[in-house]
């Protein structure tokens, strides 16, 4: 279990890490937490001839509030999303998702950029980044450009990064008043990936749906926003219809592969328990249960 | 591969080494400095047995290079006894029977360490979750539990005495 050989670099800023991604191109890869790339390359599934640690380049950590916006910086680790009150407070999916993820040591080294930039759909970060609507910033030589975590990812650990280029920080916008939030996840045990998870943020204003979003964890080749399951709720009172066609098409769109974690239809089962769990959770605490 | 030179603090003491940056933490702890308190046990991030603290965070030092511990500072199971003295968590393990076979016992009681450091009196839930990057195949935990609950109370009461 001994990763190939590469070289390793120690950037100190953006800038470097920029120019240093340019130099490399395809051979130079970022190392965050080193989670999910460690174990890769330690099964050769990953072999980067050069690993740029983000470790040590500033201005990258951290948790803001920045006009009603919060921005969080790509080397913020999961246990700081987790202890950050200021965070629970104005955007509580973020823990209750980050409790979700592996274990303890996990966290204390797993940052939330490598989590949305990773492209394994197992992760849980990338669908909770769909249904709050966050923008992922990223940086190259040609400077800066943001994407929606909706249009992100494109396969398997395949995203709209491209060569030369990472993620710095993840924007959210000020989630509207009387939102509800919810991150339901099925797994074995902990440490799991989800059998199947469902991400959903909604608001009621006069026992009305004036905004809802419902995204999807680990049932495709991609995470999903399921975006005809989010409009199936907008303008209903969120009622046993209402949920009943939102699951019905937030299910439609999953395409789990059979692995350990179940056959196909249990998984596609799994995504809507979860779903419906996950709207009638953020509906009850839209309504401040 | 070029080697790059690496110098640490590693139970209060320091260490150097010349390592390639693919090693292993891990391995330079057991390989290099000799000390094979730190056990592999799934060498795959799983089972917690490689758990030593790095920079005050619980770490599992089979995924973490040597060359990102450079300048940093680690504490083994080795370094938790003081003065020939056991660290309360590990005579509470003793009086409590935290441990069978002992193979987890060193990862165990390096994050149980920390996990105190965090939260001085936590519940058995709390203890729980705290120690649930930690597999242990022989206890069933329950006694693992009461250790460390017992040990936080010994360490409290100790801090109120000074
Ligand atoms: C035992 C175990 C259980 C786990 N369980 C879960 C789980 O239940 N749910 C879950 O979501 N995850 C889980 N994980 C994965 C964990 O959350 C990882 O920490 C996370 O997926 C990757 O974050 P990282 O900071 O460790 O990134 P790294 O491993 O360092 O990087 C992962 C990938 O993202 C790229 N990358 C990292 N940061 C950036 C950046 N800023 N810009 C561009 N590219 C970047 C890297 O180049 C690499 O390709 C588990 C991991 C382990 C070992
Ligand atoms: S040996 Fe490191 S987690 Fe099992
Ligand atoms: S005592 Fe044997 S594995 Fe824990």
């Amino acid at each position: 279990m001994i990763p190939a050989s590469f070289e390793y670099h120690r950037p100190g800023s953006v800038d470097e890490v920029v120019s240093l991604l340019a130099e490399l191109g395809e051979e130079g890869r970022v190392l965050a937490g080193g989670h999910s790339l460690i174990p890769m390359m330690k099964l050769r599934l990953a072999e980067p001839a050069h690993l740029i640690d983000l470790t040590g380049v500033e201005g990258l950590r951290g948790i803001a509030e920045v006009e009603g916006a919060i921005h969080i910086g790509a080397m913020t680790t999961q246990a700081e999303i987790i202890k950050s009150d200021a965070l629970a407070e104005r955007c509580p999916i973020l823990r209750e998702a980050a409790e979700l993820i592996a274990d303890p040591q996990v966290r204390a080294l797993g940052t939330i950029g490598g989590n949305a930039a990773n492209g394994d759909p197992g992760n849980d970060i990338p669908a909770v980044m769909m249904a709050v609507d966050a923008a992922y910033v990223l940086r190259g030589s040609d400077g800066e450009r943001t994407v929606a975590a909706r249009d992100f990812y494109q396969g398997p650990f395949e995203t709209a990064l491209a060569v030369g280029e990472f993620l710095t920080a993840i924007r959210i916008p000020a989630p509207p008043a009387g939102q509800g939030q919810a991150y339901c996840k099925l797994k074995r045990k902990v440490g799991d990936y989800a059998i199947a998870a469902t991400a959903v943020t909604l608001a009621v204003d006069g026992g009305v749906c004036g905004q809802a979003a419902v995204a999807l964890t680990n049932v495709g080749i991609t995470p999903l926003y399921a975006e005809a399951a989010s409009t199936a709720l907008v303008g209903t009172a969120v009622d046993a219809a209402a949920v009943e066609a939102a699951v019905e098409a937030a299910v439609a769109i999953t395409d789990p592969a059979a692995d350990l974690r179940g056959p196909v239809e249990y998984r596609r089962h799994a995504a809507g328990v979860m779903t419906r769990r996950a709207i009638e959770t953020a509906l009850a605490r839209a309504k401040g249960g | 591969m070029a080697k790059t030179d690496i110098k640490l603090t590693v139970n209060g003491q320091e260490a150097a080494g010349s390592v390639e940056p693919r090693t292993l933490l891990i391995h330079f702890l057991r390989e290099q400095l000799g000390l094979t308190g730190s056990h592999i046990g799934c060498e795959t991030s799983h089972c917690g047995a490689c758990t030593v603290d790095l920079n005050g965070k619980s770490v599992k030092s089979c995924t973490v290079f040597a060359v990102q511990a450079d300048g940093g500072e680690v504490l083994t199971v080795e370094g938790l006894a003081q003065g020939g003295e056991l660290h309360p968590l590990q005579a509470a393990f003793a009086e409590d029977h935290g441990l069978q076979c002992g193979f987890c016992t060193p990862g165990m009681l390096v994050r149980a360490h920390r996990l105190l450091q965090e939260n001085p009196d936590p519940s058995d839930a709390e203890v729980r979750v705290g120690i649930s990057g930690n597999l242990c195949r022989c206890t069933g935990y329950q006694n693992i539990v009461k250790a460390i609950r017992n040990a936080a109370q010994a360490m409290r009461e100790k801090e109120a005495a000074q």
